[in-house]
């Protein structure tokens, strides 16, 4: 019950905190929505149809809006030392992790709504396959927090935590088939590609909204989990190294 | 009940190749106000991060209200409470706020949070701010805050890290009375400081730590004694207080010396200090003297004569302020 408590009141804390600093409006919700304006009215001309870009940029929103969330909520709170206090409570670093990227995964979630609304208002959704769009919705947010985490935990300050997530977001957007079908993607780069999770998460989300997804997804229902595992692992791992020294 | 509050044995820290802290032993009793006073980097913070579980000693054995490091870190954090040497609440949260979200961290409920928050906001003399946010705080009640943060949850000892550094004179006094209080009210209290003042007010023991070492361990009051046995005296000169030094030095090697600006020169020893052959001298050298005070030798003097180091230095390397 302490735990909840607590896990509860560092979650609140970031979402009334966090949601609308500066860094988290521009590269969390303005540079979603941009894109996502930019490619649904690209796309209202043919060749391409505002549901075949939808699965990138909602892919895209989760990614942006997940992983500028922690670059905020944890290396804002490393600067001003307000993490100790996080720290020395006692309710383990785990839980405290775990605290800390709910709110990222929630505010992946409400960023990916943006395209979904204003899809809506040329396509009809009705066709989507929810019951697998959301779970993996939920996991393309979950494995992008904590790759978010994972930076977050190596930097100290926060442009440092944009400018090395950009160095992972924005290949990403290109090599994860979000508009470049994994087909076309040279040959060479397709390993790195399988390589990232995001990939996963895209596809499921191209079998929910298109049915066109090319990796079987049972492979994606394992493997995203996987990632997210590892992806906590290591970020825990190295949290203990640099704030517990 | 332990008689210890903390025990800490053989503790070492290394940074790399750089040594902070050099197998440092003490205990201090439950119930006591214990200070660390030493110059900056000589290992005081570091100290303090062992000891609630933020930094992992290299070597060494902690134990804090009998519960043993690192395996009992948690049960141990869960019954102390920390004050940094930077306040470093959330300054978007108002005095009360960050009160209420500090004893959630504790697992308190909801109503507990509330009267408990506004009792400290009430004893620390933050009741009219309570809904100020904490960055618009003066330096003083953000100091304050920080404090009362670390007590909500009722902890049976409590850090603080240079508490007063850097805060105007009359908070800096109420902020000793509080600590004053609370260890009426049987909290162990383990402060770091470099003001000698403040450890002399405060401090039922005094650990002197230099580079990574302890020097010393005793009582204030011992401390306080054995530096009332000693003397010192203060001469003001024309202007040549350099050359005076090398004099003394070299005609009275038994005395201290302490500069204090190009005017002043303080020289202290444990024993009684004969006036006319140290005046001889330096009128025999030429040098004027417009006055020679004897003053009462102070924990100040002890410091100096056990670590080397002028406390002046110390404070101006620590950037301190007047309190």
């Amino acid at each position: 019950m302490k735990t909840a408590i607590a896990f509860w009141a560092i979650l609140k804390k970031d979402m009334q905190n966090y949601y609308l600093k500066p860094p988290n409006i521009s590269w969390g919700i303005v540079f979603p929505i941009s894109w996502t304006l930019m490619f649904i009215l690209r796309a209202r001309g043919e060749p391409v149809s505002v549901a075949d870009v939808l699965p990138g940029v909602m892919t895209m929103s989760v990614l942006f809006g997940t992983t500028s969330m922690l670059a905020v909520t944890v290396t804002f709170e490393r600067r001003s030392r307000a993490f100790e206090r996080l720290l020395l409570a006692p309710i383990g670093l785990n839980t405290l992790m775990l605290a800390k990227t709910a709110g990222g995964v929630l505010f992946g979630f409400a960023n990916c709504l943006v395209p979904i609304i204003l899809g809506a208002y040329w396509i009809d959704l009705a066709s989507v396959h929810w019951g697998m769009a959301i779970p993996a919705i939920a996991l393309i947010a979950v494995t992008s927090t904590f790759l978010g985490l994972c930076i977050a935990v190596s930097v100290k300050e926060v442009f440092e935590a944009q400018t090395f997530s950009n160095f992972f977001r924005f290949p990403m957007v290109f090599l994860c088939g979000l508009f470049l079908p994994l087909g076309d993607i040279p040959a060479l780069l397709r390993p790195l590609s399988y390589a990232l999770p995001v990939t996963y998460g895209n596809d499921l989300l191209r079998h929910a909204v298109l049915g066109d997804g090319v990796i079987p997804p049972w492979i994606s229902w394992i493997l995203l989990p996987a990632f997210t595992l590892a992806l906590f692992a290591f970020s825990t791992y190295n949290a203990r190294r640099n704030w517990i020294s | 009940m332990n008689h210890y509050a903390m025990e800490v044995e053989d503790l070492t820290k290394r940074f790399g190749d750089v040594v902070a802290l050099d197998g440092v032993t003490f205990e201090v009793a439950t119930g006591e106000i214990f200070g660390f006073l030493g110059p900056n980097g000589a290992g005081k913070t570091t100290t303090i991060n062992a000891l609630i579980g933020l930094t992992q000693p290299t070597s060494g054995h902690l134990r804090v209200l009998g519960f043993d490091y690192p395996a009992d870190i948690p049960n141990a954090q869960a019954r102390i409470g920390v004050v940094p040497d930077e306040s470093n609440l959330y300054p978007e949260l108002s005095g009360l706020e960050n009160l209420r979200f500090s004893a959630a961290l504790y697992g308190m409920p909801a109503a507990e949070r509330d009267s408990r928050a506004l009792s400290l906001l009430e004893r620390f003399s933050l009741a009219d701010v309570k809904h100020r946010r904490f960055g618009a705080y003066s330096k003083g009640m953000k100091r304050k805050l920080t404090i009362a943060a670390a007590l909500i949850h009722q902890p049976e000892i409590l850090f603080l890290d240079e508490p007063t550094t850097g805060i105007d004179v009359g908070s800096a006094r109420q902020i000793r009375a509080l600590l004053g209080a609370l260890n009426a009210d049987g909290v162990t209290i383990f402060l770091t400081t470099h003001y000698i003042e403040e450890a002399e007010r405060l401090c039922n023991r005094i650990a002197f730590l230099v580079a990574g070492k302890i020097v010393r361990i005793d009582d204030t009051e011992r401390l306080l004694t054995e530096a009332q046995e000693g003397s010192s005296v203060t001469l003001a000169l024309d202007g040549h207080a350099d050359a005076a030094a090398r004099i003394i030095a070299e005609a009275f090697p038994h005395l201290l010396i302490s500069r204090g600006n190009h005017r002043t020169l303080t020289v202290s020893a444990s024993g009684t200090i004969r006036l006319t052959p140290l005046l001889r001298a330096l009128d025999e050298a030429g040098i004027e003297i417009f006055e020679a005070r004897v003053v009462r030798s102070s924990l100040e003097d002890v410091f100096v004569r056990i670590t080397g180091i002028e406390a002046r230095e110390m404070r101006a390397a620590n950037g301190g302020n007047a309190q």
